[in-house]
Order: C-alpha cells, then sequence, then structure tokens
C-alpha cells in the first residue's frame, strides 16, 4: 500500500524544535534526509538511553523523535559540506529547520537566497519566536516557552503556595513541529495549485499562546483571568475537584459531569449497586435529574436547581471514587455510559488490551542490537494510505554513501 | 486567495477536539460547512452556549468559546432525523472533498453515513473521524473530554510535582492537540488523494495521539523495562532528559509570582552566577552539572532565595539579557496585550460574529509567505449560513428553502 506523502523529499536539519516534524513526514512516507553535524546531533546526549548506556546510538530521546528518516552527516562550516547541502536542497520539496534565525545565512545557506533558486522549494522553520521580530533571538527552553506561552500558568495545584507546573514530555516542541506539519502540509496543497514553494514561519511562543483554552479566550472575549486547580481546569474561580484518588491509592479524573437522562440514571443505578444508596446525601438530587430528563449547560447560567442537579452529579462520581479502586472506577463507569478516566502512567497507558488490538503497538527491528523494540505507533488510522514507522532512527552518518552518491 | 480555497469541508465536527482542526483549515481559506442540529440548537457542541461571555447576554448564540474554535465557518442546521435532512447532508457530501466529525464511535454509522456509505456517495471523500478511543477495539464505546484523554494516555500523569498528586493540564490539551493532529490527518488526506484519486477513512483515537506524545519516556520503559510510576516522579519541572540544572519555576516578589529559569549548560550557569554576583552563586563548586545535580535542592532554594526579593519581569530580562533562557510565568494579559511576540505576529485577530459584534480571538502560529490565513469572520449562528448554503451549493430555491424551515428540516 502507498503512503500518503511518497515522493515528497524532505531534508532536516536535525533539532530539538523540529525533530518531531520530521518524525510525522517521515512515518507519513515522505523520503527524510536528517542532516548532522559532524559526531552527530547534541540531542544524541539526551538520556534516557537504551540499557542505560551514555551513547549517541543509545539515546532513546534520538530513537523516538527520528524514525522514518535516513542519516546524514554534513560539516556546514566546510565548503563542501555546504556545497552537499545545496544539492540536497535542490532535490527537496521540503526543508525543515529549527536553527537560530541568521544563522544559516551565516553560512551563506539562507533561506530568502535558496529560495529564490528553487522556486518549488517549501521551507518550514521552526523557532522559538519565529524568524524575525523583538524577541527572535531570546534563548528559550521548553520550560520557559511552556512558562512565556501560558500553559503553565494553568497547570498545577489548588495550593498556589507549589509552583505552576510544566506539562512533561518536551511539549513545547511537540506543539510546534505539529504546527509545523499542518503548515508544511498546506504549503504542498497549496504548491499542486500554485506550483510555487513558500516559507511556512513557525512560531513555538505563539503556537503554545494558542494552545491555552480558555486561558486565552476567556481573556480576549471575557476580560477573565484563569486561576490553576488540582487536576482539572484553570477556571476564573474555584471549581469542585474531579480529579479523586481512589481507594487503591491510584488517581481518576471524572472529568464533565452528568448532563443526560440517562447519565442520571447510570449514576443511580452504580450507586445502589455499590450499596451507598442510603450512604450517599443527594441521591434525591439525582432522582430529580432522571425525573426531570437531565440537565444542559446553557441551563446553568439561569436555573438554581439545574446548578445544585449538576453538582449533585459530580459530587456523586467523587464518592464513589473514594470507595473503589481506580481501575474498577474507570471501567465501571465507562461501560455505564459515563465519562471517566484513570490517571495511567505512560507504560500502563500503553500496555492495555484495546491498545493491542489496534496494532498501536509496533515493533521496529534495532538489529545493531539484536532486538526489536516496542514503539507508540500511528496517532490516527488511515485506511488507503497509513502511518508507517518504515526504519528505526539512523545511526550517525548511516547513509552518507547512499544520499552523497544518489543526488 | 487562501491556501486551500479549493477544498470544501462537511464539517459534523465541535467542540475543540473537532472544530479546532477545521478551525485552521478555514482560515487557511477552505470553505468549512458547519452542520449542526435544529432540533436542539447546536447544544451537541457543550461550549455553544457556556461562557465566558462578552456581555450580560446569554443562550446558544453567545459561547465565547464556540466563536473561538469556529471562525470562519459558515453554518447550517440540518435535521438528520429526518430523510429530508440525511438526503441534503448526502448532497453537500456529493460536493465537497472532506467530511469531518468528532462523535462517539459509531454514531456516524447508526445515522446512515459510514464510510461505505459515504464513499457510494463520493468516491474520493476523505473522511475523518476523531474519537476518543477510536472507531473499533475493546474499549471504542468509551466515553471521553479533552482530561479523560490526556489521563489514559500517560499525559496527565507526567505532569506534576514530587509528593504531590498529578498536577495534569489545566484546561484541555488533548482537545488543542487532537484537533491539531486531526488536521495533519485531514491534510494527509488530502495530499494522497490529489496524487492518487483515491479517498479514504481516516480513523483518530484521541487516546492514541496523545500517547505518541509521551514517547522517549515511553520507551524507557519498553526498552529498559523501566516502570514509569516510581519514587520521586513525575518531576516535570526539574530536567530529566537532558538532565539540566538549575531548571525549575521559582518564586518572585508579590501574590502567586513565578519565574522559570533552564539553564542548558555550564555556560549557561556561568553567566546565570554572574548576573546573581553572590558568592553562593559564583563559587566553582557548582561549575559543573554533575556539582549542581548533587545539591540541586539546595540550589533551588537558593535561587528562589534570590528570585523571591526581585521582580519577575527584571529577573527573566537580565537572565535572558546574559543570554540564559528565562521566562516569567505569563497571566493572560500579560501574554495577550504585553508582549511584543504575540503583538507583532498579529496573533489575537478580531472577528465579527452576527450577535457577538467584533470580538479577539486565537490566531494562528503560522505565517505563511505567500498565502497567509486570514481571520475575520465570527463563528456562525446557528444555522446563519443555511439559505446561502442551500441556495448558492445545492441549487435550492427560495420557496423550498422555506419549505424545509417549516417541515423542520433545517
Amino acid at each position: 500500500m502507498s503512503a500518503s506523502l511518497d515522493g515528497v523529499k524532505v531534508v532536516e536539519l536535525a533539532s530539538e524544535h523540529a525533530a518531531l516534524a520530521g518524525k510525522m513526514l517521515g512515518d507519513l512516507g515522505a523520503d527524510v534526509v536528517v542532516v548532522e553535524p559532524p559526531g552527530g546531533h547534541a540531542s544524541r546526549a539526551y538520556g534516557p538511553f537504551a540499557d542505560d548506556v551514555d551513547d549517541p546510538e543509545r539515546s532513546l530521546w534520538w530513537w523516538y523523535y527520528n524514525t522514518s528518516k535516513r542519516g546524514v552527516v554534513l560539516d556546514l562550516t566546510s565548503a563542501q559540506g555546504r556545497e552537499q547541502f545545496r544539492r540536497l536542497v535542490a532535490e527537496a520539496d521540503i526543508v525543515l529547520e529549527g536553527e537560530t534565525p541568521g544563522a544559516l545565512d551565516a553560512l551563506d545557506l539562507g533561506r530568502v537566497a535558496l529560495r529564490a533558486e528553487h522556486e518549488r522549494l517549501i521551507w518550514v522553520t521552526v523557532t522559538p519566536f519565529g524568524s524575525n521580530g523583538t524577541r527572535a533571538l531570546d534563548p528559550a527552553t521548553d520550560l520557559t516557552l511552556l512558562a512565556g506561552g501560558g500553559l503553565a500558568w494553568s497547570c498545577g495545584y489548588d495550593d498556589h503556595s507549589l509552583p505552576p507546573v510544566r506539562g512533561g514530555g518536551n511539549q513545547a516542541f511537540h506543539i510546534g513541529s505539529t504546527w509545523a506539519v499542518m503548515g508544511a502540509l498546506t504549503a504542498v496543497l497549496a504548491r499542486d495549485v500554485t506550483g510555487r514553494g513558500q516559507h511556512v514561519d513557525v512560531s513555538m511562543h505563539a503556537a503554545c499562546n494558542v494552545t491555552t483554552e480558555m486561558g486565552s479566550y476567556g481573556y480576549l472575549a471575557g476580560h477573565e483571568t484563569v486561576l490553576r486547580q488540582t487536576g482539572r481546569h484553570a477556571m476564573p474561580t474555584i471549581s469542585m475537584p474531579t480529579q479523586m484518588r481512589c481507594a487503591d491509592g491510584r488517581y481518576v479524573t471524572t472529568g464533565f459531569p452528568p448532563r443526560s437522562q440517562r447519565d442520571f440514571e447510570s449514576l443511580v443505578e452504580w450507586i445502589e449497586t455499590l450499596g451507598y444508596r442510603d450512604e450517599f446525601p443527594e441521591t434525591m438530587l439525582l432522582d430529580l435529574a432522571v425525573e426531570r430528563g437531565g440537565v444542559s449547560i446553557a441551563e446553568l447560567a439561569t436555573d438554581d436547581l439545574a446548578r445544585d442537579i449538576f453538582g449533585a452529579g459530580r459530587e456523586a462520581l467523587n464518592f464513589i471514587a473514594e470507595r473503589i479502586p481506580a481501575h474498577d472506577f474507570f471501567i465501571g463507569g465507562q461501560t455505564r455510559g459515563l465519562a471517566c478516566g484513570v490517571v495511567a502512567s505512560p507504560d500502563e497507558a500503553f500496555e492495555t488490551e484495546h491498545i493491542k488490538a489496534r496494532r498501536f503497538q509496533v515493533e521496529i527491528a534495532h538489529e545493531e542490537l539484536g532486538r526489536s523494540v516496542r514503539y507508540p505507533g500511528a496517532p490516527f488510522l488511515m485506511s488507503a494510505s497509513p502511518w508507517r514507522i518504515t526504519r528505526r532512527a539512523p545511526h550517525v552518518g548511516e547513509h552518507d554513501a547512499e544520499i552523497l552518491n544518489e543526488r | 486567495m487562501g491556501a486551500l480555497s479549493h477544498v470544501r469541508i462537511c464539517d459534523l465536527s465541535g467542540q475543540l477536539a473537532g472544530a479546532g482542526a477545521t478551525r485552521y483549515l478555514a482560515a487557511v481559506g477552505a470553505q468549512v460547512i458547519r452542520v449542526e442540529d435544529p432540533v436542539n440548537q447546536g447544544a451537541w457542541d457543550i461550549v455553544r452556549g457556556a461562557g465566558p461571555f462578552v456581555d450580560d447576554r446569554r443562550g446558544i448564540e453567545f459561547g465565547s468559546g464556540f466563536n473561538n474554535h469556529n471562525v470562519e465557518k459558515l453554518g447550517v442546521t440540518l435535521n438528520l432525523r429526518t430523510e429530508r435532512g440525511k438526503q441534503l447532508l448526502r448532497d453537500l457530501v456529493a460536493v465537497s472533498d472532506v467530511i469531518t466529525e468528532n462523535f462517539a464511535a459509531g454514531v456516524m454509522a447508526r445515522m446512515g453515513f459510514s464510510y461505505d456509505e459515504l464513499r457510494a456517495i463520493k468516491p474520493d471523500i476523505v473522511y475523518v473521524s476523531n474519537s476518543g478511543f477510536g472507531a473499533w477495539g475493546p474499549n471504542s464505546s468509551f466515553k471521553t473530554w479533552g482530561p479523560i484523554v490526556q489521563a489514559v494516555s500517560g499525559l496527565t500523569f507526567s505532569s506534576g510535582l514530587p509528593d504531590q498528586p498529578p498536577a495534569g493540564w489545566g484546561y484541555s490539551y488533548m482537545d488543542h492537540m487532537g484537533a491539531d493532529i486531526m488536521a495533519v490527518a485531514i491534510l494527509a488526506g488530502l495530499v494522497h488523494r490529489n496524487r492518487t484519486g483515491e479517498g479514504q477513512w481516516i480513523d483518530m483515537s484521541c487516546t492514541e495521539a496523545g500517547t505518541t506524545l509521551v514517547g522517549p519516556d515511553l520507551l524507557d520503559y519498553t526498552v529498559n523495562g523501566r516502570p514509569l510510576r516510581r519514587d520521586g516522579q513525575p518531576d516535570s519541572n526539574h530536567s530529566h532528559a537532558p538532565v539540566r540544572v538549575p531548571h525549575a519555576i521559582y518564586p518572585s516578589e508579590g501574590d502567586d509570582n513565578w519565574v522559570a529559569i533552564a539553564c542548558r549548560d555550564d555556560d549557561d550557569w556561568k553567566r546565570m552566577a554572574k548576573v546573581i554576583d553572590e558568592p553562593w552563586a559564583t563559587d566553582p563548586r557548582n561549575d559543573t552539572l554533575a556539582e549542581r545535580l548533587a545539591v540541586q535542592d539546595a540550589l533551588d532554594a537558593r535561587i528562589a532565595e534570590w528570585t523571591r526579593a526581585r521582580d519577575r519581569f527584571a529577573v527573566a530580562e537580565s537572565l535572558r539579557a546574559a543570554g540564559v533562557p528565562a521566562s516569567v510565568v505569563a497571566r493572560p494579559e500579560e501574554r495577550i496585550d504585553h508582549d511584543p511576540a504575540t503583538s507583532e505576529w498579529g496573533l489575537w485577530p478580531t472577528a465579527h460574529h452576527r450577535e457577538m459584534g467584533d470580538v479577539r480571538v486565537d490566531g494562528i502560529p503560522l505565517h505563511f509567505s505567500d498565502t497567509d490565513w486570514v481571520i475575520e469572520r465570527g463563528g456562525p449562528c446557528l444555522g446563519e449560513h443555511t439559505r446561502q448554503v442551500l441556495s448558492e451549493l445545492l441549487g435550492l430555491g427560495d420557496a423550498e428553502i422555506d419549505q424545509l424551515a417549516q417541515d423542520g428540516v433545517t
């Protein structure tokens, strides 16, 4: 079966910022060549490492973000390396890079000049603050981007003597990279019509700023400032807890509370099955909810009783959560049609029958270590042109010969 | 001309996880026709009538989240309980490139719009569905919202301080990222169709999409067998991979004021120590990462003492001027109204909504040198463009359109 981006050639300059974007394009079928400096890119020094052996070929960071790519080492400080880079660019549909603005110009490999030579070339930059502007050269990392971009303000605990929290997992790069792929594919589709490539300028800071849900639109529309709250939405006012510690010490989130008549019927049935009808103080409100056919969000602003019922639904879920183990709560709720979730660690999230059934666990050969490794697979299943990890991340300079000879 | 002016999307998606995907495509020129249910006044989309509000008016036309998530779309109403409504949807699909939805798994098929039925109408249709657990599999009937997807995918767990409950994400991060990844799916489907003439069904499980965002940590488990639930974890304000010290969010002068500081290497630390210019900082015993890591807690305490006595903007500026990554933990007002990086970008465009008037909304964090995005029109009122779409696109006459409204079809 063919892949979505068959025949699309991408030259990626290895970076933290755009590595996930390159992986996504490669997994979608593009021929991605990742260009590293002599000795390999700095992120090969990032752990954790396979078997905890600190080695540039064993960085799990590098492994994860560089699947489906071939690798070439070019010394862009040498005339020969620059010439080789120009030859790669001449054959490419997309250049993807996360260099500091101006850095490539200093090497005489500037975007403007190279784009002028290649009309169809799409050039995607993923930088902290965009390719120009007052703050373009400000130093930044994942942490400072999530702090300045508004995410950290919304994440943390009810107790505001504790600091706001950075969401884990390099998400500023993930946000920027995902937007980079959206931009790159948009430019490919536009080129189908116009015949011309263009520059796609991604600002990770801008991307974070528009990845805050009500943090931004609450202020833009209502001049409201959200306040961080433990394990739930930051809101202008303090809301009821939705994340509960279960009987086994693990956590569940009850997420969005019941609204429909059927939700309330399920809730009453669950409480009765567990034998808590008399113990839970608000059972009457739940019965009332069933009678009136549930509540709608729009009613909450104007109808006091609807508000009480809505609150009772939430309290009922919390009440149950405190009395049974987390996984039982998750399954018990969901099989009754009640939206809820167990707070799983990434490995727990990965080891579920559901994920196995959907073949989300993908075995990738690491023949150099004599084994294969399970990776998270496709974020979406395409019936005609599937997303597929085609190869493990390249070793330093692994494809030098074939890449430099074929162009 | 927008980049995607040649693309039409029949959009049954909503909330943010779906609406956010087509919002982007509309901003880059696609004609997005959002189809809503006239019977329950579009209330399936919970943000349609939800606050915050621009003024005292309430109801389904006044949800600012709905306005934000649906800019540049056309809004039509179709009662899909009626055969005539279903036929009109079929007629829309027949002239569309893409159909999108984020109902619970199985809803489309029950309404008579499975992929097989859709491609019988339009053979090269790109059908993209986004649900919590995907269209099939043991848990496919489970219902989710953003916070639930975050919990079950590993993202909530990965965000927190040691010895505290999970902090998670203070909003629906996976509604944003789910929407963005859904947009990637739509675009990839269109690229494939343009190359081959072939349509397809793209089944997105938002939970699986979430788990792709915790990759390196997950490999630590699949490769090294190391469970991620262990003492001292998560500890997401510190940087474990790569190891960086100091790296945290520190208190500063005033109430609930914070500043994030990240030293990438020994040179960053030396520059920071020079800015602090106190013996405990410039002490050469802190010169190497290994030494700083060994005294991380004590060093954090010292830095916090230093930052607590200072204005966070001044701290961040003095460190950045020295080349050290630092930023205030920005409040909404600070990053929206007082940050040159967002204003120069044009990140907060004003969109005109028929009832709410002019309202600022999220912009797009990309700029295209040739075919840039445009956001001028606010989210559609319920059925605002029904007449226009039925007339211009499907060729219905005024009398017929009036009759459809009378019959409860639109």
